[in-house]
C-alpha cells in the first residue's frame, strides 16, 4: 500500500533514473533471450553463416562461376551438393552466396529502417499536418505491390547490386514507418517526455534522445524480422533475374535452374534449404526477443 | 456510412491518380520511348523517321503536357501499346487477368479461413500440441521463399508422386466436355494454391491465435459466460468476431503481397498470368506492360483496400472514421 | 467456541462451505482461497471487501463455477443454492444458473459488454437463452428492461453499441441484462469504481430498489468501504484468500476485532485535524499483501501485523461469535478484545 507504484506516473521522476531503469530493463531482457533455448540456438546459428559469409571465400577458394564437373552430376564425393546445368558446384555457390545475401539483406534493412522509422517518427512526434501528409504517402507505397513495383524499379533503372538494395528499401518501408508513429503516438503522451518538454529540450533531443530509445523495443523485434523478410525478398528478384550478373546469390542459383530442377532436385534444393535455415535461425532470435521483451506476452 | 463510403473512394481516387503520375516519371526515366520501340520492332529506321514520329505522338512536347495527356489516355483506359505483343496493353493485362485473380483469391480465402480456425483452435487449446503446431507451422511459413517451395511441392506432387499436372492451367487437348475443362483447370490450380495459400495461412493462424487468446481473456467473454450462454455459443458469436478483425485488417494489408506471391508462384507453375506476363516483359523492356500490370496492380489493392474496410467498418460498429 | 464450518442454515439463499480455490503456476499449486465459509439470506446484501489479490473476486466466480481453469480449479469445498448442489452440476445445468438464478455484474462497464453487438442484440440474446420467446418479444422485453433500469428513451438506445454509451448508462444495461430472469442472487464485483460519484451513487439507488422490489440477494464486492456502508447489512472481511472477519454492518464499522480490519478501517475514515489544526497523517497498514508463492508458515496477516505474537506463528482457527459473527485471529482467544 505504501510503496510507491507510480513511477509511471510521476511527472518529477527525473530522467537519469529512467535511463538506468531501461539499463536494468536491457540485462533483463538478455537474461531473458538466453534462457530461451530455440533464440539462442538460432542466434549461434547465425554466428556460423556468418562466418563463413566473412570466411567462406577463404576457406572454399574455388571459383563459384567456374565448371567444375559434368552438368548436373548428382551430390556425391566431387561436389558435395551436387554441379548445376553448367557443371558449376553447387556447394560453392552456397558458401560464395552467403556474402551476398548477408550483404546486400543487412544494407536494404538498415536503409528501409532508416526511411520507416524517420518517416514514423516525424509523422507521430508533429502530428497534424505534417502526419497527414506523410502518412497519405504511406499508403501510397503500402497499395503498390512490393515485388511488382521493385522490379519495375529493377527494370527501369538497372539491375546495380545498388538500386536492387534501394528498390527493397523503398518498397518496404512502410511496415516500420506506422509501428515507430504508433510508438511515438503512445509514448509522446508520457509525463517524461513532457517533463523534458518542459524544461526546453528541443524537439530533436526529445525525438532521438527520449522518445526513440523508449520505442524501441518493438521496432527492435520489427527489424529482427525484416532482415529475415529481406533475405526473401532479394532471393526472389535474384530469382528473376534481376540481380547483379556478376554476383552469387542463392535465390539466383535456385532461378537459374529453373529449366533443369526436374532432372536435378539438388540444384533447388540446396540453395532454398540455405535460405530457409538462415530466415528460421532469424525468426528464432525474433520470437526470442519478443519473449524477452514482452515477457506478459510469452507464447503467442 | 455513406458519406465514409464516398471518403474513401475519393482517396482511392486520389490514389490511383498518384500511380498514375507514378507511371508517367518512370516511362520518362525508361531507357528509350515509344517511337524506339516501335522502329526496334519495325526493323530499325532513319533518325528523320524517327523524329517525324515523335512529333506524331507528342513526344516532343513539354513534360508537364504530355502528363496531362497520359493522364487523360489512362482514365479512358488506354495504358499504351506493346509492339511486341501488337496488342494494347489493357487487353494484354484482361486477358491474363483471370487466372491471376482466380489464384490469388482461392489462396487468400483458403489462408484467412483455414487460418483463423487454427488459430481460434489453437487458442482454445492453449498448451495443446495444436498449439505448438501453429507455432512451427508460422515459423516455417514465415522462413520460406514462395518460389522455392513451389518447386519443392512440384519435385514431390508432379515429378515424384505424379498426381497433379507440373505446368500451365490446362490440358492438352483439352476435354470437351465443359464440366470436365473446368475440372481440368481446377486440378492445375491446386499446387500453385496451395503454395501460395499455405505461407499465408501460417501466418494468418499466428495472428488469430493471438488475438484470440487476447480475446478470450476479454471481459465481455466473461461477461457472456456468467449470462449462461453455452461456450460454442460464447466462442463463435462473441470471441469469434472480435478475434478476426486483426485477421481481415492483416488480409486487407497482405493483399499486395498475395499479388507479389502470385507473380512468383505463376512464373514457377508457368501458368498464363499477369506475373509471366510481366517476367517476360522485363526481360524484354517492354515499359508499356511493366508499367501496365504496375497500374492494374496497384488499382486493385486499392479498391480491394475499399472493400476490406468496408468489410471492417461493418463488422466493428466502433470505427467511424477512417484511420 | 471453534467451528468448523458454519451450519446448514435453512434461511439462507446461498450457502458457502469452505471453498478453496487453487492456482497452478508453473507446476506449484498456489492458494488463492482457503476455507471460505458464509452464508447469504433473501433479500439481504453482503458487502466482500479486501485488498486486490485477497480472492474476493475469485469467490464470486467460483460461485458460477467461472473460475478460469487452467489454470485454476475449485480444489474444495461445496457450493448450495437454496438445496441445490451447484458443484456437481452438469455443464448445461450451470448455464441454466448462470444469469438465471445468480446473475453477475463487473467492474468495467467499458469492456464487459461486447463492443461489436449492440446493446439490444446483447440482450435480446440473453432473454433468449432463457426463454421460451421469439424475437420479437424479447426485443419488446428488452426495452422494457431497460425502462426498468431508468435509460432514457429505451427504444432509441437499444439499436445502439456500447461505445456510444456513458459508463454510468453501460454499467445500467449491464445490470439490466443481469435482471434479465429476475434472479435469487446478484453478484456486483466492483460495480461503482469505474464509474464518478455521483454515478456512483446513482447505481447503488438503483440496485437497491430493485433488491425492495424483488427481494433479491446481493453480493457486493468491493474494497472500497463507502460503497460498503452504503449498500451492505453484513460484511466479510478477506485477506490473502482467507475470511478473516465477518459481522454486520455495525459491527465491523464500530467494534472491528482482526488487526487487518481495524487497520482497514483507520486508512479510509475521513483526516481528522490535531490540535495545532494540522491534518494527521492518514494511518495506513505498513507492508504489503503477501506473496501467495512464499506462503508463509502461521497466521497471514503476521507479519504486517502490530499485534502479532509468537502465537501467530500458527495458523489461527476462525473463532465463531454466534450470530453470523466471526474472527480468524488469536485476540479472540485470550479475550484481549
Amino acid at each position: 500500500m505504501t510503496d510507491i507504484k507510480s513511477k509511471d506516473q510521476n511527472p518529477f521522476f527525473s530522467l537519469e533514473e529512467i535511463d538506468s531503469e531501461r539499463e536494468v530493463k536491457w540485462r533483463e531482457t538478455l537474461r531473458l533471450f538466453c534462457a530461451n533455448r530455440p533464440a539462442l540456438f538460432g542466434f549461434l546459428f547465425i554466428i556460423v553463416f556468418i562466418f563463413v559469409g566473412i570466411f567462406g571465400s577463404i576457406l572454399v577458394p574455388a571459383d563459384p562461376f567456374e565448371m567444375v564437373a559434368v552438368p548436373l552430376t548428382s551430390p556425391g564425393v566431387g561436389t558435395l551438393f551436387g554441379s548445376d546445368y553448367l557443371g558449376r558446384d553447387v556447394f560453392v555457390g552456397i558458401v560464395h552466396g552467403t556474402k551476398a545475401t548477408m550483404i546486400i539483406a543487412t544494407t536494404a534493412t538498415l536503409v528501409t529502417v532508416f526511411i520507416g522509422i524517420t518517416v514514423g517518427a516525424l509523422a507521430g512526434y508533429y502530428g497534424g499536418i505534417i502526419d497527414n501528409i506523410l502518412m497519405r504517402i504511406t499508403e501510397f507505397f503500402q497499395v503498390l505491390p512490393p515485388l511488382v513495383f521493385a522490379m519495375v524499379i529493377v527494370a527501369v533503372f538497372s539491375s546495380d547490386i545498388l538500386v536492387v538494395i534501394l528498390a527493397i528499401a523503398v518498397t518496404t518501408w512502410t511496415t516500420e514507418a506506422r509501428l515507430t508513429r504508433a510508438e511515438f503516438l503512445k509514448i509522446k503522451e508520457q509525463d517524461y517526455v513532457t517533463a523534458s518538454r518542459a524544461i526546453g529540450d528541443r524537439d530533436r533531443r526529445i525525438i532521438a534522445r527520449i522518445i526513440l530509445p523508449n520505442a524501441m523495443p518493438p521496432i527492435i523485434i520489427a527489424i529482427t524480422l525484416r532482415v529475415g523478410i529481406t533475405i526473401i525478398y532479394e532471393a526472389a528478384l535474384s530469382f528473376l533475374g534481376l540481380t547483379d550478373p556478376d554476383i552469387i546469390t542463392w535465390g539466383k542459383m535456385i532461378g537459374q535452374s529453373r529449366d533443369y530442377f526436374f532432372d536435378a532436385w539438388w540444384t533447388v534444393t540446396f540453395p532454398g534449404v540455405a535460405i530457409l535455415l538462415i530466415v528460421l535461425c532469424i525468426a528464432l532470435i525474433g520470437d526470442g526477443l519478443n519473449d524477452a521483451l514482452n515477457p506478459k506476452l510469452r507464447g503467442r | 456510412m455513406m458519406q465514409a463510403v464516398i471518403q474513401r473512394v475519393f482517396l482511392g481516387i486520389v490514389l490511383i491518380l498518384g500511380v498514375i503520375v507514378l507511371n508517367f516519371f518512370l516511362l520518362q526515366a525508361a531507357p528509350g520511348d515509344v517511337v524506339d520501340a516501335m522502329l526496334a520492332e519495325a526493323g530499325g529506321g532513319d533518325p528523320e523517321l524517327a523524329a517525324r514520329l515523335r512529333q506524331s505522338y507528342g513526344l516532343d512536347q513539354p513534360v508537364y503536357i504530355q502528363l496531362i495527356k497520359y493522364l487523360g489516355q489512362v482514365c479512358i483506359g488506354d495504358l499504351g501499346y506493346s509492339f511486341y505483343y501488337d496488342e494494347p496493353v489493357a487487353t494484354l493485362i484482361l486477358s491474363h487477368l483471370p487466372t491471376t485473380l482466380m489464384l490469388t483469391l482461392s489462396a487468400l480465402i483458403l489462408a484467412v479461413l483455414f487460418g483463423t480456425l487454427f488459430g481460434v483452435y489453437a487458442a482454445i487449446k492453449p498448451k495443446g500440441f495444436f498449439s505448438n503446431f501453429v507455432t512451427v507451422f508460422s515459423l516455417f511459413g514465415y522462413a520460406t521463399p514462395v518460389f522455392w517451395l513451389g518447386m519443392i511441392v512440384l519435385l514431390v506432387f508432379a515429378l515424384y508422386l505424379p498426381w497433379f499436372p507440373a505446368f500451365g492451367i490446362r490440358s492438352i487437348p483439352e476435354p470437351d466436355h465443359p464440366f470436365d475443362r473446368a475440372l481440368d483447370i481446377i486440378h492445375h490450380l491446386v499446387l500453385p494454391t496451395f503454395t501460395l495459400a499455405v505461407l499465408f495461412l501460417a501466418n494468418y493462424s499466428r495472428i488469430s491465435r493471438a488475438s484470440m487468446l487476447d480475446v478470450l481473456g476479454a471481459d465481455y467473454i466473461r461477461t457472456a459466460r456468467t449470462k449462461g450462454l453455452s461456450e460454442p455459443k460464447v466462442i463463435l458469436k462473441h470471441a469469434l468476431k472480435n478475434a478476426s478483425l486483426p485477421v481481415v485488417t492483416l488480409a486487407g494489408l497482405q493483399l499486395a503481397q498475395v499479388f507479389s506471391g502470385a507473380v512468383l508462384v505463376e512464373t514457377v507453375f508457368s501458368l498464363p498470368g499477369v506475373g509471366p506476363l510481366l517476367y517476360e516483359s522485363i526481360v524484354r523492356r517492354d515499359f508499356p506492360v511493366i508499367l501496365g500490370v504496375l497500374f492494374g496492380a496497384a488499382t486493385t489493392t486499392i479498391v480491394a483496400n475499399i472493400i476490406t474496410d468496408l468489410v471492417y467498418k461493418w463488422m466493428d460498429p466502433r470505427i467511424q472514421s477512417i484511420t | 467456541m471453534i467451528s468448523e464450518a458454519t451450519e446448514f442454515d435453512p434461511n439462507n439463499i446461498l450457502t458457502v462451505k469452505d471453498l478453496s480455490v487453487d492456482f497452478d503456476v508453473k507446476g506449484q499449486s498456489i492458494n488463492i482461497l482457503s476455507k471460505v465459509n458464509f452464508g447469504l439470506k433473501r433479500g439481504e446484501t453482503v458487502g466482500i471487501i479486501g485488498e486486490s489479490g485477497c480472492g474476493k473476486s475469485m469467490t464470486a466466480l467460483a460461485l458460477l463455477r467461472m473460475v478460469p481453469s487452467p489454470p485454476g480449479k475449485i480444489s474444495n469445498g461445496e457450493i448450495f443454492l437454496n438445496k441445490k448442489d451447484i458443484m456437481s452440476l452438469s455443464k448445461r445445468e450451470i448455464n441454466r444458473v448462470r444469469g438465471r438464478e445468480i446473475s453477475m455484474i463487473f467492474q468495467e462497464p467499458m469492456t464487459a459488454l461486447n463492443p461489436v453487438y449492440s446493446i439490444g442484440n446483447q440482450l435480446v440474446e440473453t432473454i433468449q437463452q432463457h426463454k421460451p420467446i421469439d424475437r420479437a418479444s424479447a426485443m419488446e422485453e428488452a426495452i422494457e428492461l431497460l425502462r426498468s433500469v431508468q435509460i432514457p428513451a429505451p427504444e432509441k438506445r437499444i439499436s445502439e453499441y456500447p461505445y456510444q454509451l456513458s459508463g454510468g448508462m453501460r454499467q445500467r444495461i449491464m445490470i439490466a441484462m443481469a435482471l434479465v430472469c429476475n434472479p435469487q442472487v446478484l453478484i456486483a464485483d466492483e460495480p461503482t469504481t469505474a464509474l464518478d460519484v455521483t454515478v456512483q451513487a446513482q447505481i447503488f439507488d438503483l440496485l437497491k430498489k430493485i433488491q425492495n422490489k424483488n427481494k433479491t440477494s446481493i453480493i457486493l464486492i468491493t474494497h472500497d468501504f463507502g460503497a460498503v456502508s452504503e449498500m451492505a447489512d453484513r460484511v466479510i472481511v478477506m485477506y490473502a484468500g482467507f475470511k478473516i472477519e465477518e459481522g454486520t454492518l455495525e459491527e465491523i464499522r464500530n467494534s472491528p476485532i482482526h488487526p487487518y480490519t481495524k487497520g482497514l478501517l483507520g486508512s479510509m475514515l475521513e483526516l481528522k485535524t490535531d490540535s495545532a489544526g494540522f491534518r494527521e497523517r492518514l494511518p495506513e497498514i505498513r507492508g504489503s499483501v503477501p506473496d501467495l508463492l512464499n506462503r508463509q508458515a502461521g497466521c497471514p496477516f503476521g507479519p504486517r501485523c502490530e499485534s502479532a505474537t509468537t502465537r501467530c506463528l500458527q495458523m489461527p482457527p476462525t473463532f465463531d461469535l454466534g450470530d453470523n459473527r466471526s474472527v480468524m485471529c488469536w485476540l479472540v482467544e485470550n479475550g484481549e478484545n
